[in-house]
């Protein structure tokens, strides 16, 4: 860490509040290198053990060693919120990237998408994912690493499988099926309903069972630990630990684009405004600014992907430029990256980007494909729906304990990875404990059914 | 550069807890281990590949894929689209050379993670350990014979020794024994003191004598002689597991025969027609001039494509009912890559003759490296259900 970025610290702080940005105060910790690639590939500073992360970490590892990422920065939201810094940043870095966490900071505390999931899942993420990881240290103390690890091959494979759009601590369903009369309130009815009940006319009352689940449920996470026939109520505790991070996880990766660009934008803007700032740091600053918002690598004239820094960014300067500060500040508010993309996107700013939807056969021939506006929308935030993940409900559960899963093909377009998909019926299978049906369609657009075991 | 702590107010250089543990690296070392736990159940597949024998070392290495933990996914499209950015028009039509990972990718996003392989290695001893246990294979008769061999046994105890062969508890006894009768000193004299002894004891002895031979005749291609040595080496291996002593005898024949040091055993090629019995009168005058048969176990492996020159028939039955006389068991492997005619050939009549014949001794054909297993569970299973020969 250079000496003297903390005496900055404050200044900025100020300078972004005069601007308008309203944030939760934010801890700054240096970090060495190897934690910051740690926090990377867990997604949060201390989190539950699994070996899947082991070679996610490998992966980073080996993209280090080849050069191709640097991190200079994580930033957890909260209250106060947690921010990371690489102990190796110069203090050109350190000061673009303190301007860069505030804009995130503010994003998390004003975007409604945020705000909503942190009023779910608590201001206080990284204690709480501390608090799952103990939680399972001691279940695996319990309980012996290999059960434990069955549980989390489990729950880890579902992790995108919640629906955020229920309360994160969810009733379970009603048990009886409601009466299905619809009274309309009439002068008639009213005075019927205060008649005396008929004397004998003692009919049972028939309660009847709702069934289950009485919609197709998104949500496996809360699904399976709620009504799975055999399930030990420990490990139920890591389902339900799996899906509170997954609330969190869903926010940074539903607005990537709106985020990381709202942050640049604000790192870029603050730089400027900055006199108090050494011109040679500056300089310095602009240059490593440049390099996380360019869109192709510098050796290459096209890129298969969209940069969403790149992305994010040329989009906040274009809003702000053209309706102000407070028109952008609504939108930051409001959207996430689906509404933001779909409406803030014009033809005019993919022209100028160079924004192109393209086709990639499987030999690896790719094609570009005619201009059409909305088409990119879509290309761009196709990897995003539904958390990333195929649409697989549970759709019943049989007398004897069987579970149904259905995958809707209709609105993905296309059937599921029959390989993949097998092994995860594996996976929840230990868990679930009885059978398992999940139905998809094959090549042809026919129903196929896989089953566990 | 000068480093402090960057967390307001906290004192420096007090050591973080992240500075002494990584969970990356105890996590990976679980993937470490799930994927040793899954090449030992894939085992033989994976290392009868040919390559594990890297010159004498007491290891193999085995390349494997990284484990991926699975989601549900959607099946791969022919076509896949995309959204790009750079200097492209409608119609452009280009290659990909490698899919560029998305940058900046945090929580649970869907990745397309490139090949990576691992290259993980293994002890030679573990693989013939795991192997013995997974393909149950019968540990084997050896036949005894009194031998030279002695060892050192403990035996005994004296009053007088060395100083590190003091038996505390024995020489307490003596001191409470002493101690008994009125008057005696307390504490310890010389002696209450024991020593343990060391005798010479003749042990029996468990001594193999392994004789590879191979045809290296013109027909036998490369692919025959690899596929025969990585047969070998698993005999060998497994034979090492019965025998404390174990020597490895190479003989190779065309029309001669010579024998060979374990390298040059295996880099040799011939050319030249098949007089398996030539081989074989080796062999036997290695055993005569060398060895005792009636103290040491003698093993005979050959590799051939088996086209024995017929006319060589009868010494070849010959020179092999003399080895096989002696030996506890002689096995043929016939590698015939191209062709699998299933032992029906002059030498595969040979060895099927002495195998009716009531001999210890059986064949296999081994076509591909796959078959290897096969051949060596083969021979071993035989070898233990063999009857004595006389």
């Amino acid at each position: 860490m250079s000496e003297g970025w903390q005496s900055y610290v404050r200044r900025i702080e100020e300078l972004a509040a005069r601007s308008g940005l309203e944030f939760h105060p934010v801890d700054f910790e240096a970090v060495p290198d190897s934690f910051m690639m740690e926090i990377a590939v867990y997604g949060l500073p201390v989190r539950m053990p699994h070996w899947s992360f082991g070679v996610r970490y490998i992966y980073q590892l080996i993209q280090r060693h080849m050069g191709h990422s640097r991190l200079f920065e994580v930033v957890f939201p909260g209250n106060p919120g947690h921010a990371y810094l690489a102990a190796s940043n110069g203090l050109a870095e350190n000061i673009l990237v303190t301007a860069h966490v505030l804009g995130h900071a503010d994003f998390a505390r004003n975007n409604l998408l945020f705000r909503r999931c942190q009023e779910q899942v608590s201001e206080h993420i990284v204690e709480h994912a501390a608090n799952h990881a103990r939680q399972i240290q001691q279940a695996i103390e319990t309980h012996g690493a290999q059960r434990v690890e069955a549980a989390l091959d489990a729950a880890l494979a579902l992790e995108q499988h919640v629906d955020v759009d229920q309360p994160l601590r969810r009733e379970r369903y009603p048990e009886f099926l409601e009466d299905a009369k619809v009274l309309v309130e009439d002068q008639f009815r009213k005075r019927f309903a205060a008649l005396e009940p008929l004397a004998g006319g003692s009919a049972i009352e028939v309660k009847k069972r709702a069934p289950l689940p009485p919609h197709p449920e998104r949500d496996l996470l809360w699904f399976v630990a709620n009504y799975a026939p055999e399930m030990e109520s420990w490990e139920r505790d890591i389902f339900l630990a799996v899906r509170e991070e997954s609330f969190y996880f869903y926010p940074v990766f539903a607005s990537q684009i709106m985020n990381e660009g709202w942050a640049s934008y604000w790192h870029a803007r603050l730089l400027r405004e900055a006199d108090f700032i050494p011109q040679q740091a500056y300089l310095d600053a602009i240059k490593c600014h440049s390099d996380v918002v360019r869109p192709v690598a510098a050796e290459s004239q096209v890129a298969l992907s969209i940069n969403p820094y790149h992305l994010g960014f040329a989009m906040w300067e274009k809003i702000v430029e053209k309706n102000g500060l407070p028109a952008a500040r609504a939108i930051m508010q409001q959207d996430d990256d689906f509404s933001f993309v779909r409406n803030q996107l014009t033809r005019e700013l993919a022209d100028e980007l160079g924004l192109f939807r393209y086709s990639a056969r499987s030999d690896g021939q790719i094609k570009v494909l005619e201009h059409d506006l909305t088409a990119l929308h879509e290309a761009v935030l196709a990897p995003k729906y539904n958390f990333g993940a195929p649409i697989v409900c549970a759709s019943h559960v049989r007398n004897d304990g069987t579970l149904e899963l259905t995958h809707d093909s209709s609105v993905d377009g296309r059937g599921l990875d029959l390989e993949r998909s097998r092994k995860v019926l594996d996976y929840l299978q230990r868990v679930w404990r009885r059978p398992i049906v999940l139905t998809t369609v094959n090549q042809a657009g026919s129903a196929l059914e896989l089953t566990a075991p | 550069m000068d480093e402090e702590r960057g967390n307001r107010g906290e004192p420096s250089g007090a050591a973080q807890w992240y500075e002494l543990f990584s969970r990356g690296a105890r996590d990976w070392l679980r993937h470490d281990e799930k994927v040793r736990e899954a090449v030992r159940a894939n085992l033989p597949e994976m290392i009868a590949g040919g390559d594990v024998i890297n010159g004498g070392a007491r290891t193999v290495r085995v390349p494997v894929r990284m484990l991926e933990h699975y989601h549900f996914r959607l099946r791969r499209p022919e076509e896949q689209q995309g959204a790009g950015q750079g200097k492209a028009k409608p119609g452009d039509v280009f290659s990909a050379p490698g899919r560029e990972q998305g940058q900046g990718e945090k929580g649970p996003g869907g990745r397309d993670e490139g090949e990576v392989q691992l290259l993980l290695e293994f002890k030679i001893d573990d693989i013939v350990d795991w192997l013995w246990e997974a393909m149950k294979l019968p540990n084997l008769k050896a036949r005894v014979g009194p031998s030279e061999e002695t060892d050192w046994i403990r035996e005994g105890w004296d009053r007088h020794g060395a100083r590190s062969r003091l038996d505390r508890r024995r020489s307490f006894k003596e001191l409470v024994k002493r101690r008994a009768a009125p008057g005696a000193t307390q504490t310890f004299i010389d002696e209450d003191l024991r020593y343990r002894q060391l005798a010479r004891r003749r042990q029996p002895a468990l001594h193999a004598v392994v004789f590879f031979m191979l045809d290296v005749s013109g027909s036998m291609s490369d692919r025959d002689r690899k596929l025969a040595k990585t047969f070998f080496f698993w005999v060998v291996q497994g034979l090492r597991r019965e025998y404390r002593s174990l020597e490895t005898l190479f003989v190779a024949h065309t029309t001669e025969a010579w024998e060979f040091n374990e390298p040059d055993f295996f880099q040799v090629s011939g050319s030249g027609g098949t007089v398996a019995s030539t081989g074989l009168a080796k062999v036997r005058e290695i055993i005569d001039a060398r060895y005792n048969p009636g103290r040491c176990n003698i093993y005979l492996f050959y590799a051939s494509d088996g086209d024995n020159s017929v006319s060589d028939a009868a010494d070849a039955r010959g020179a092999l009912g003399a080895i096989a006389a002696d030996a506890c068991f002689t096995g043929y492997v016939e590698v015939s890559s191209g062709l699998s005619r299933q032992l029906a050939t002059e030498t595969g009549k040979l060895f099927a003759e002495l195998q009716a014949a009531g001999c210890a001794a059986g064949s296999y054909a081994l076509n591909d490296f796959e078959d290897v297993w096969g051949a060596v569970r083969h021979f071993f299973t035989a070898e233990a259900q063999a009857p004595e020969s006389p």
